[in-house]
């Protein structure tokens, strides 16, 4: 599997994304993925250390659900987002098991009616290749001040 | 800006008997005396003392919006003290956590003082001759721990056991809830800026008329996932903890309220959201060595919702988890959430109380994200005109004046009014 494959895939998963097209999305994760947004940086533990987002695939699910649920109050009016990303690189790789690391540091915007929020962040994908197509088992994304006071993050990074 | 501070019968007009006028929420003068008298002369909470284990380590906060680092002395006891040089007024730590040693060196001149505040030395002495230094250290502030809890109070004030009484007994339900009696600040603590007034927060923990429309859209879709799984088929802890938050008027009304003087209390006297979690026979094992199977039986059988130590700080024993209001502005407030290791008890604790901290109250839970958008839409619907008034009328009985403790069902909004009578008893000048 080519770089330039892995990347597409990458900038395809931010594109779904922005363009709230979050059932698609929710796809390309694997039956046992993680989304993991950390609470401080070099965190290793998702369990025992608090952590802004530690989703499977239930509760990705329940946040996608509700998204369109009419008495979702915080999103009328609804958020929008916009990833602008780095090249991504491959940082491991192995062909072998069929599995790929991926690094991407990414600006985020999201923007609620007159609010705008941003933030520079890396994105680490684990990519795995299962019958001829990738899938994420893990996205983590490290958000560069996430451990400041945050007010409300609505949408993914 | 002195329309409050120059006629106290205008203030103390704010809160009636079942109802309080929006300038309590968004007016900053009203703001800035509730910083100066309401939180500066009742009990405050700074953090934990196993934040500060070892002689040196401190931590810093702002408390009543000002600066204060809490620190273990080299007596190996806790200190709270103001965060300011008696110089030039220089933060002498700015970070959040760390160990200072035996001293603080203030940055900008070398000022250092005692671990208790004291000053100890100044560079090149000779020629500050008369700068009145006798008192000038850190100030100390007075302060008092219970079972960890550090809590302080920067004003004259009544003393602690007079302040929280019973309340306490929520904190004691926490702590004993550790097979060794004991609590450790664990996993990093959220930080959720709210662009509302604290009290919109702190009124909305008991709160219970709330839940099941606010949190329907997550509750509710949480709910619906699990519908039509198998009966054997073990619930996922997330589901587990999510779902009560669609519960009906009738369970939030038979968890019953409590309410004590000087604004603290809490909901689920009889039970609440958390009681239907699965147990942990581990952890239940270890309880049961440790107290007594009666004992241990009537520790964990106490499960209440939020105990409001009014005004600052929020606790869930039966979760391990608190919530701290740190105001910032009449609009702005950040929401401090912290969890507990229960020591002596298996990880797996740990992990029921982080995910629950993640899943409400992260800056990215979708329970919190609806909870603030209610109150911000609040902090700028109250300008509209035709109505000043902000009803607690819910359950209100004229007698209920006349008691100091009352136990009520629990969709009333008896612990809004016992907040806001402590608030006028203590924003008097």
């Amino acid at each position: 599997m080519s770089d330039a494959e892995l990347a597409r895939f990458i900038y395809r998963e931010a594109r779904l994304l922005d363009e709230k097209r979050f059932d698609e999305w929710y796809e390309l994760f694997t039956e046992d993925a993680h989304y993991w947004v950390p609470l401080v940086p070099g965190q290793t533990d998702a369990l025992g250390h608090n952590s802004l987002a530690y989703e499977d695939k239930l509760l990705l699910k329940l946040r996608i659900e509700r998204l369109k649920q009419p008495n979702a109050f915080s999103q009328k009016p609804g958020s929008r987002c916009l990833h602008v990303m780095q090249t991504p690189e491959v940082e491991k790789s192995d062909a072998a098991r069929g599995e790929f690391l991926m690094r991407t540091p990414f600006l985020y915007t999201e923007t609620r009616g007159d609010e705008s929020q941003r933030y520079a962040a890396t994105a680490w994908h684990t990519l795995v290749r299962s019958n001829g197509n990738l899938r994420i088992k893990l996205k983590k994304v490290e958000i560069l001040n996430a451990d400041a006071a945050l007010p409300s993050i609505q949408l993914f990074l | 800006m002195r329309r409050y501070r120059d006629d106290p019968g205008a203030l103390a007009g704010l809160v009636a008997d079942d109802r309080v006028h929006r300038d309590v929420y968004i007016d900053p003068e009203v703001f800035q005396l509730e910083m100066e008298r309401l939180w500066s002369r009742t009990w405050i909470y700074v953090g934990h003392a196993s934040q500060v284990p070892q002689a040196g380590d401190f931590i810093t906060a702002d408390i009543a919006a000002k600066p204060v680092i809490m620190v273990r002395h080299t007596d190996g006891k806790v200190r709270v003290l103001m965060n300011r040089c008696a110089h030039k007024g220089t933060k002498v730590v700015y970070d959040v956590a760390g160990n200072t040693g035996k001293t603080f060196r203030c940055p900008y001149h070398a000022w250092t003082y005692r671990t208790d505040g004291t000053l100890l030395n100044i560079p090149l002495k000779s020629g500050y001759e008369g700068t009145r230094l006798e008192a000038q250290g850190l100030t100390p502030i007075a302060h008092e721990t219970y079972r960890g809890f550090v809590f302080a109070r920067l004003a004259d004030g009544p003393g602690f056991r007079e302040y929280f009484g019973d309340s306490l007994s929520s904190i004691d339900n926490l702590a004993d809830r550790s097979p060794e009696g004991e609590l450790e600040l664990a996993g990093g603590c959220l930080r959720y800026l709210h662009n509302c007034n604290w009290k919109m927060f702190v009124e909305n923990l008991n709160d219970t008329m709330h839940p099941m429309i606010v949190h329907a859209s997550s509750a509710g879709t949480a709910k619906k996932l699990w519908e039509g799984k198998p009966a054997d088929m073990p619930k996922p802890m997330a589901i587990e903890q999510y779902a009560p938050f669609a519960n009906d008027y009738k369970f939030f009304d038979d968890m019953g309220v409590r309410v004590y003087p000087h604004g603290h209390g809490f909901s689920g006297v009889n039970f609440s959201i958390h009681s239907a979690y699965s147990s942990i026979p581990e952890y239940e094992e270890a309880m049961k060595r440790a107290y007594g199977e009666e004992r241990a039986k009537q520790i964990l059988g106490t499960v209440r919702h939020n105990t409001v130590y009014y005004p600052s700080l929020t606790i869930k024993g039966a979760i391990q988890s608190i919530r701290v209001a740190r105001p910032l502005a009449a609009d702005k407030t950040v929401i401090e959430s912290w969890t507990f290791r229960l020591k002596g008890a298996p990880a797996k604790l740990l992990e029921r109380t982080v995910m629950y901290n993640r899943l409400i109250n992260s800056p990215m839970s979708v329970v919190g994200h609806d909870d603030l958008h209610c109150y911000r839409s609040a902090q700028e619907g109250l300008a509209a005109e035709g109505n000043e008034w902000v009803s607690l009328h819910r359950n209100f009985d004229p007698a209920e004046l006349q008691r100091p403790e009352i136990t009520s069902n629990g969709t009333s909004e008896i612990s809004m009014r016992n907040q806001f009578r402590a608030w006028r008893e203590f924003m008097a000048p």
